[in-house]
């Protein structure tokens, strides 16, 4: 199939007063029309920079340093200010944790949401925009909706709001859908819902759909495909039973084993040891080294990705196709210049 | 922990905690729980946002003055004592809180921190207090080159220790945990919990664990009591929750909780919750669950139901199993 999305090797960089962060290191993954995959890592690992870096809405300080970000074809990086305007809200569309922070609480919902019809499309009649509205509140499982536009945000529940800014980001039909942590601020009766609206919605209307999370549980019932980012980088990518059943890299693994499971009895956690590494140094050694229990003589040096099976790969020096002589070189070496 | 063995430490009854809100506007955010916490276990407690769970534990503690209810304690009620008259209680009970960064005073040292933490044990005197606060260091999985250390400068996790150390410096037998890993990252939730489960052991301590994270609270719980709207709607032992929910509200609760497993998930239904949550300060006069609840009859929008034994060990407030 004909790729929607394809992120290569992007690079994307900050400038703080302690130096310069490589938040987002040589990320490079592709989506298909109505493809749900998944972006999980741990706080700080570079998901939310990640998709930001597509929309070209990273902070002042920051820079995309390197790499192509193809949508159909097209690089958004080489698109003037002008027509990334054009295409955020309409082509690629985003909601975030917080719902407030793209309603405006003195404008009403209705008002709001004709707003964004206006922006992007300017012969539509007015009640052509009122239809539009409905049935998109209805899609999204608000019950009386011309009751809502009525509404101010709010009036509205958490999980109302969220349905809204799904509502808002669906009016245009965009073709990719980026929902960074869309339900962790919720309840999880609410989280449930929302999450089977997203993975029905990208259904019907073929929307792909980027999911920002670090909930593996949430995760395994939505996503197609799974990307686990340690530091900055991409360490696993794989489709999503592929990866719960035969998770290779041993970050992947590690984090499997400390989740608390609700449908097992009598087992133990096993906490990874350690804590993230400070993104502020150059790392020359696999960024996963000091908490890795499978760390060798050879990882002192940054493995490259190895394929493990069709769409599944892994960046950790095990899965090298030739590993054990590779090992033997390395130490060898080592011992050389000992 | 075994039947014959379980000896109540805390004793909490019809326990209610109202918050005024003006124009005599009242919240119920803890209303009417009665529960007995055993010397030795974990009670976990679950429940949405806002259901009243921090309220619930900062009232047992005596953070906040309870509206009305007994905390039976040590054979006292301590509910109703005032300062000087709970001092001697205050050592035994000890408070951990969700937020590790904001929890500890960013211009004292560890050690300091930790230090502060025995004042409210007069027993122990002032010059033994040093080491027994590099001892704890130990304990918690930090040593006694951290002592001197303010707390920006460690991460997350070793905070979160920090402020368990502090929590044990009076050696209290019973810690109300609150939240004590939700911030943290999922890689290093479990170093928190193992840590607690491990002090438990070897200390003997009684937790009541707070947490939304269901999954979290199963594993290190005992028996878990669920929250709605400010009352105590089930409480069982973690397996028979998970595995046989009674109340309605606690059936779809298990059924959302996302499970990481792609099979499990893509298998399961969920069971859909409509309506809508009430405001806080306009609690339905029946069942607080009633304008969810895909069972409600007009008994439970008229009559609330209250918390029964409907197996040994298992309670539940709900008409449909009580009938
Ligand atoms: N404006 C900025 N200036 C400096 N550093 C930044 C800036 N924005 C992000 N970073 C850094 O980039 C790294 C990646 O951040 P990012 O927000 O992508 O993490 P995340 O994976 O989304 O985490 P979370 O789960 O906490 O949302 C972090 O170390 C963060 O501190
Ligand atoms: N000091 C206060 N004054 C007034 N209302 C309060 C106060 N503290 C809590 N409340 C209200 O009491 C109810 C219960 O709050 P509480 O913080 O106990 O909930 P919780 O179950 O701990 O929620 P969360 O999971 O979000 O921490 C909420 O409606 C809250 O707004
Ligand atoms: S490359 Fe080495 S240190 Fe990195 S994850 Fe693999 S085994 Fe561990
Ligand atoms: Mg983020
Ligand atoms: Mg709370």
């Amino acid at each position: 199939m004909e790729q929607l999305l394809e992120v290569k090797n992007l690079v994307t960089t900050f400038k703080t007063k302690h130096g310069t962060v490589k938040a987002v290191n040589d990320v490079s993954f592709s989506l298909v029309p109505g493809e749900i995959c998944a972006i999980v890592g741990e706080s700080g690992s570079g998901k939310s920079v990640t998709s930001m870096s597509i929309l070209r809405l990273i902070a002042q300080n920051g820079t995309i340093a390197g790499g192509e970000i193809l949508f159909e074809g097209e690089d958004l990086l080489k698109k003037t200010e002008k027509q990334m305007r054009a295409i955020r809200g309409k082509d690629i569309s985003m909601i975030f944790q917080d719902p407030m922070s793209c309603l405006n609480p003195v404008f009403t919902i209705g008002y709001q949401l004709e707003e964004v019809l206006k922006l992007h499309n300017k012969s539509m009649k007015k009640a052509e925009r009122r239809a539009r509205i409905v049935e998109m509140l209805r899609l999204v499982g608000m019950s009386n909706a011309e009751e809502r536009l009525k509404q101010y945000p709010h009036e509205l529940s958490g999980g109302m709001r969220q349905r809204i800014m799904i509502a808002m980001s669906l009016l245009l039909n965009p073709k990719l859908l980026i929902a960074d942590e869309p339900t962790t601020a919720l309840d999880v009766t609410i989280q449930a819902q929302i999450m089977d609206l997203i993975t029905d919605l990208s259904k019907r209307l073929n929307t792909a759909v980027i999911l920002i999370t670090h909930d593996l549980g949430v995760v395994a019932g939505a996503a197609q495909k799974v990307i686990v980012m340690y530091a900055g980088e991409i360490v696993e990518s794989a489709p999503v039973r592929e990866l719960y059943y035969h998770p290779k890299h041993p970050y992947t693994l590690g984090l499997l084993k400390a989740l608390p499971r609700l449908d097992m009895e009598q087992y133990s956690l096993q906490p990874m040891p350690g804590s993230t590494p400070d993104l502020l140094l150059e790392h020359e050694e696999c960024p996963f080294f000091e908490r890795c229990e499978q760390a060798m003589e050879c990882c002192r040096k940054k493995p490259p990705f190895f394929q493990i099976a069709e769409n599944h790969i892994a960046r950790c020096w095990r899965y090298h196709p030739d590993f054990l002589a590779y090992q033997n070189q390395t130490e060898q070496e080592e011992n050389s210049h000992a | 922990m075994h039947e014959q063995e379980k000896e109540i430490l805390l004793s909490v009854r019809g326990l209610k905690k109202y918050f005024s809100l003006g124009h005599k506007k009242v919240l119920k955010a803890v209303d009417d729980v009665s529960i007995d916490i055993y010397k030795g276990e974990t009670l976990g407690l679950v429940g949405e946002s806002g259901c009243g769970k921090t309220t619930f534990g900062r009232t047992l503690m005596r953070l906040y003055e309870p509206t009305d209810g007994q905390i039976l304690f040590r054979d006292t009620d301590i509910a109703h004592l005032n300062r000087k008259q709970l001092a001697p209680f205050r050592k035994d009970m000890h408070m951990i809180f969700q937020d590790p960064y904001s929890s500890l005073d960013p211009k004292m040292t560890v050690s300091e921190i930790i230090m502060e933490g025995m004042e409210s044990d007069p027993t122990l005197p002032k010059k033994d207090r040093a080491a027994r606060s590099l001892e704890l260091l130990e304990i918690v999985g930090l040593n006694s080159d951290h002592a001197n250390r303010f707390p920006h400068e460690f991460s997350g996790s070793q905070r979160q220790r920090i402020g368990i150390a502090r929590s044990l410096a009076a050696n209290p037998k019973f810690i109300v945990c609150d939240e004590p890993i939700s911030a943290l990252d999922v890689s290093i939730q479990a170093q928190v919990v193992n840590l607690l489960k491990e002090l438990q052991e070897r200390m003997g301590l009684t937790y009541l664990f707070i947490a939304h994270d269901l999954s979290m609270v199963q594993y290190i719980s005992d028996r878990v009591g669920v929250m709605y709207l400010g009352r105590l709607v089930e409480l069982a032992t973690s397996d028979e929750l998970y595995h046989r929910p009674l109340h309605p509200y606690t059936q779809a609760l298990m059924a959302a909780i996302p499970i990481p497993d792609p099979d499990v998930e893509t298998a399961k239904s969920r069971i859909p919750l409509e309506g809508e949550i009430p405001s806080p300060v306009n609690i339905p006069k029946g069942c607080a669950f009633c304008t969810r609840c895909p069972y409600a009859t007009d008994q439970c929008r008229q009559e609330r139901p209250s918390l029964q034994e409907v197996e040994p060990g298992h309670f539940a407030a709900c008409h449909l199993i009580h009938q």
